[in-house]
């Protein structure tokens, strides 16, 4: 069995009298591929925003490689540092921002007084853009706004940024909603191909056959908790459908 | 060559004002040769056009991060005011320069705070702030203007609005350091890509770890001290300052910047076209009465030339999304 990378235990969230999460206990592990399927308002979002450190939890226990995280001190750069990245169903481009600006946006490489290597950066976006993502857009240079790739493309764009900063951890919300077909068979490859690469991820999506498609295990998420958990082996999509009717 | 494509495609608002502008003075050319001809007329512009052009500049920057800044004709007067006083108790214009900035952050603070940590929406607060700065400083002057005639005597009113080598205004060559200098703030530096993600999404830099908060503050704070900075030029190039200091500068800077191509919803802008839009608001005045025509006509070709500049950026901007 491979060792765990993030492990939740007891996780509560609540904003103001509503509660969002009631004691989540989830562990990922290393290469692995979670999926988390769950009606709308189920806390999963909540949870994403949790674990990408946009929103603290109030009390449980979270551990990254066996570390215990501080609630207080973890926020979006610390997550990122550590190599847990999240990809936001549209909260993760600016979109009239050139590509190269949003491949490397919030973490720049700069020299000692802030300025940003350009140069070097335009390079590095495009190399990562063509080789691991195979962007082939005619006419797509780095200075282009990102407005001009596709849906799946931008999802490209923020799964290559993230695999070029390395992280371990890549989670995706709702990464093939509102796609065309095409572009859906795009992204779930970016994800297969996080596997191939030994990173892990987690899968949130409302389509199950694109979540049977990609993850290894799958979570049901109802009223701020796990309900049930499938492993691949026992799961069709049949299955998987039937068990989120009994979750909702 | 790819790039060179890009470049024209990408940069098409440049294009477009830089025509505004070789039309203009083309045609002026033609219609007031006894002036456009020569280069006196230019070095007039050269000591007029820094001064709202400084402040332009870093308004492009404020409208780029999303907000936007009204209260700076006011911060002009007070920073114009503290400026004076400061001069008056020490006779150092130096003092009172530092004087007029620490005036100008200030009031970017207040106004940061205010957006930042009350989440009053900018165009809001700072209607609040014009007057309450415009009032402060007019009730401490008790209404009347101060005098400084002797300042025109010190190295240091040489060295920042004095005529070098007899004819360049110093204003020009502050105003040049200053475009360039924010040129590469914004272009090269991690603030500028922040400002350009708080205007574009701010709830994507926020989820993207951009520090907003910071960066908003910090936009308006930098806005606060270019405008204390050319209040306190403004001070010296007259030698006094008077209590409505700056109410003339509102119309002229935002002109500016949006004829220049900064887009009002935040996220996209260029210091190049705030650049050539002061150019173009700075040069019109002179150039429709020497080429002839009456006063009268100054405020209708001001129309006309914002009318046809921001309705080019419109379609330029829609059409470049598809």
């Amino acid at each position: 069995m491979s060792k765990p990378l993030i492990e939740l235990s007891g996780i509560t969230k609540s904003y103001g009298p509503v509660s969002a999460l009631k004691g989540v206990d989830l562990t990922l592990y290393e290469n692995e591929i979670i999926g988390l399927i769950g009606d709308n308002g189920a806390g999963k979002s909540t949870l994403i925003k949790i674990l990408a450190g946009v929103e603290r939890f109030d009390s449980g226990r979270m551990t990254y490689l066996g570390q215990d995280i501080e609630p207080k001190k973890y926020s979006v750069s610390t997550a990122r540092r550590m190599g847990i990245e999240t990809v936001f169903q549209d909260k993760s481009l600016g979109e009239s921002q050139s590509i190269w600006r949003n491949f490397f946006m919030g973490r720049h490489l700069h020299n000692r007084l802030g300025f940003i290597r350009v140069a070097h950066e335009k390079k590095e976006a495009m190399r990562v853009l063509t080789d691991i993502i195979g962007l082939r857009g005619v006419g797509v240079s780095a200075n282009a706004p990102v407005s001009v790739l596709s849906g799946g493309e931008r999802q490209g764009l923020a799964i290559g940024r993230a695999m070029y900063f390395d992280a371990r951890v890549v989670i995706m919300d709702e990464p093939t909603t509102a796609l065309a077909v095409k572009e859906v068979e795009k992204v779930l490859g970016f994800a297969r191909n996080l596997k191939v690469q030994g990173k892990s991820a987690i899968f949130v999506s409302h389509n199950l056959y694109h979540v049977y498609d990609v993850a290894d295990r799958f979570l049901f998420f109802q009223h701020g908790k796990i309900r049930s958990e499938l492993r691949k082996e026992e799961a069709t999509p049949k299955i998987l459908i039937d068990t989120l009717m009994k979750c909702s | 060559m790819q790039s060179f494509v890009d470049y024209l495609k990408f940069n098409a608002v440049q294009w477009t004002i830089t025509f505004v502008f070789m039309v203009l003075l083309f045609s002026f050319m033609v219609f007031a040769p006894h002036t456009f001809l020569h280069s006196r007329i230019y070095i007039a512009y050269l000591s007029t056009i820094p001064f709202a052009g400084m402040i332009a500049i870093a308004m492009t920057l404020v409208v780029i991060s999303g907000e936007i800044d009204l209260s700076f004709p006011s911060v002009m007067a007070a920073s114009g005011f503290t400026f004076a006083k400061a001069y008056a108790f020490t006779s150092s214009p130096e003092l009172g320069l530092v004087a007029a900035l620490a005036t100008g952050a200030l009031a970017g603070v207040v106004n940061g705070v205010l957006v930042v940590g009350f989440k009053v929406p900018s165009i809001i607060a700072t209607i609040g702030t014009q007057f309450f700065w415009r009032g402060l400083t007019v009730l401490l002057a008790g209404g009347l203007a101060l005098n400084m005639a002797e300042i025109r005597e010190t190295a240091f009113h040489h060295l920042m609005v004095g005529r070098w080598f007899d004819w360049l205004p110093a204003q020009a060559v502050w105003f040049a350091l200053l475009t360039a200098l924010f040129w590469l703030l914004l272009n090269r530096h991690v603030l500028g890509d922040h400002l350009r993600f708080c205007g574009d999404n701010s709830s994507a830099a926020q989820m993207m770890g951009i520090p907003v908060a910071r960066t908003r503050i910090s936009v308006f704070v930098i806005m606060g001290m270019v405008t204390g900075l050319s209040g306190a030029m403004v001070c010296m190039e007259m030698a006094s300052w008077w209590p409505t200091q700056g109410e003339g500068y509102m119309l002229l800077v935002f002109a500016a910047v949006f004829v220049g191509g900064t887009s009002v919803f935040g996220g996209q802008g260029t210091i190049y076209g705030t650049l050539v839009g002061a150019i173009i608001i700075g040069m019109i005045e002179a150039g429709i009465i020497s080429s002839g025509l009456s006063g009268l006509w100054t405020r209708m070709v001001y129309g006309i030339v914002i009318i046809v500049s921001v309705s080019a950026h419109a379609f330029l901007t829609k059409y470049s999304k598809k």
